[in-house]
């Protein structure tokens, strides 16, 4: 079945409570994206999620040249990150938007759709 | 057959099978591309072997079979590179043509998939044209102003995404069908309205091609939605009704014309008789306890006003009101609320109108500073007027619009207090 990765985009700074407003905002989240995240797996379409530490923890990694250069954070400079992602299974695009828009008002933040390579698109990309 | 018999039956397949092809080759492979690929070699044959042949009693049937047989050559010829897809050959064999009823509703799947919300609406607009209605990509091109090879890149990126990503080809669920055909109509409407206000300093200020294929297609879309009907009614109907005055609309020296300056002996009665004859058959629907009507039908019984009047001032101005109060409850948007003022302008005066018009937020609309215009007129400030005149010709992006405005301004007169 086809995949698709639902990252979750959300602000380059964060507060003591994550993104959220309040602390209860917070908690209400999590319970409601594990809620959500019970229902993908329930229902067959969990591959697998989880969160991310804050794009200023990342370290982008050259190693096209003989020695690897390392630089500290995020690849691209923007005031919205990943803050986590889903990757699910979906039969089509309309089934993957509709969780996208579920786990979007669950864990409260804008969700990027985005089909994952499939072994036809390859093999096309082979054969071109 | 006459040669330009044959001429004329090509055409008419043309434009009565084309979205039937490509529907049924759509379905049958899965693939946007192979289908689109196959139609228009099936055409071209057409094109070369009719006139030789003669035209087979059953064009859409012929053309079917034949892009079939297209697409599954091509698709040998793919597959002998590769040894792995053999396979492919067993699955697609040439079978017969489906029946009808299954390829209508193919039709509509296609429609569905070219306006899905996951495109951009320029795509949606690109897509169906070509898609669905057939017009080569240069056509499209020359109707939005657009490069001929940005068009094209714009028609083959949307098909990558719905390959890539999986946009299924199907009707939508009960569910999501209002919200989808809401997407749909949309499509049909900005497609009507690009032709009938066609936008472009270089450009002829209608365009006939969009306006007949936005009617077109909203036909197609009301035929085979027979249980969806409200609003696919209301948008032919106000599609049909502006239509009709298209002939009385711009002057010999290519001005726009205003309603109440009109030639209403020119405007197209079948059209009218039509539009009127839809919008009856939507307020028998609604008493009868239908659901109540949307803004299409609003718009369209507002047109029917507009229409039934046999001079301007013959106008039925407080049920024009009375459908623009009940289009604001649906669609608060600033627009609709400066249309309900022109009209509330001819039932209550220009100064209550303006008053009105002075609170909406649409500094950089032309319509507004247009409307504005012609208030400040009524009511002698040709100060602000003049003004206001400049800034709606400044920002007007249709040449015959701007005319007309070029034409009143210049007719105000002397400044105040000369």
């Amino acid at each position: 079945m086809p995949k698709y990765l639902l990252s979750v985009y959300g602000p380059a700074e964060s507060n003591e409570f994550g993104n959220y407003a309040t602390k209860e905002d917070m908690l209400q989240a999590f319970e409601d994206t594990g809620a959500f995240n019970d229902k993908l797996v329930a229902e067959g379409y969990f591959v697998f999620a989880d969160g991310l530490e804050p794009a200023s923890t990342a370290t982008v990694v050259d190693g096209q040249v003989d020695q690897p250069v390392f630089s500290d954070g995020p690849y691209l400079e923007s005031k919205e990150y990943i803050g986590g992602f889903w990757v699910i299974e979906a039969p089509d695009l309309d089934v993957a938007l509709r969780l996208a828009a579920e786990g979007s008002k669950a864990c409260r933040g804008k969700v990027e759709v985005r089909p994952f390579q499939t072994e036809d698109s390859f093999r096309a990309l082979l054969e071109s | 057959m006459t040669e330009p018999a044959v001429e004329e039956a090509i055409i008419q397949a043309h434009r009565g099978e084309w979205a039937r092809v490509v529907a049924a080759l759509t379905r049958r492979f899965g693939d946007l591309d192979a289908a689109e690929d196959a139609a228009a070699e099936a055409f071209a044959t057409a094109v070369e072997r009719w006139p030789r042949d003669g035209v087979p009693p059953n064009p859409g049937a012929w053309l079917t079979t034949t892009a079939t047989r297209k697409a599954i050559d091509r698709l040998r010829r793919e597959s002998r590179r590769d040894e792995k897809h053999q396979e492919a050959q067993v699955l697609f064999d040439d079978d017969p043509v489906e029946p009808l009823g299954v390829i209508d509703d193919d039709r509509l799947r296609l429609i569905f998939t070219c306006c899905h919300p996951a495109l951009s609406p320029d795509a949606r607009i690109a897509l169906t044209l070509r898609m669905v209605g057939g017009l080569t990509v240069p056509e499209i091109a020359r109707a939005f102003l657009v490069q001929e090879t940005a068009m094209g890149q714009r028609i083959t990126r949307a098909k990558a995404k719905i390959k890539a990503a999986r946009i299924p080809y199907r009707v939508p669920t009960t569910e999501d069908l209002p919200r989808r055909l809401d997407g749909v109509l949309a499509v049909l409407f900005l497609i009507f309205n690009e032709g009938y206000l066609a936008t472009g300093a270089a450009t002829e200020p209608v365009r006939t091609e969009l306006t007949a294929e936005a009617i077109r297609l909203t036909r197609l879309v009301r035929e085979l939605l027979a249980d969806a009907r409200g609003e696919v009614t209301g948008l032919l109907a106000l599609m049909l009704l502006t239509e009709a005055r298209r002939p009385a609309r711009i002057s010999a020296t290519g001005e726009l014309v205003s309603l109440d300056e009109q030639v209403r002996g020119a405007w197209d009665r079948d059209l009218i008789e039509e539009g009127h004859r839809l919008v009856r058959e939507r307020l028998i629907a609604v008493a009868a306890g239908g659901p109540p009507p949307g803004r299409y039908q609003l718009l369209a019984a507002i047109n029917a006003v507009h229409t039934d009047a046999r001079d301007a001032r013959d106008t039925d101005w407080s049920q024009v009101v009375a459908l623009y109060d009940r289009l604001v409850r649906i669609d608060p948007s600033p627009v609709v609320a400066l249309n309900r003022a022109v009209a509330v302008a001819e039932l209550d005066g220009p100064a209550v109108a303006l008053a009105l018009v002075d609170r909406l937020p649409l500094e950089s609309y032309h319509a507004f500073h247009a409307t504005r215009a012609e208030l400040l007129r009524r009511l002698g400030r040709r100060t602000e007027a003049r003004n206001a005149y400049d800034r709606a010709i400044e920002l007007a992006g249709n040449t015959a619009e701007a005319a007309y405005l070029t034409r009143r301004r210049s007719q105000l007169g002397a400044p105040d207090g000369k």
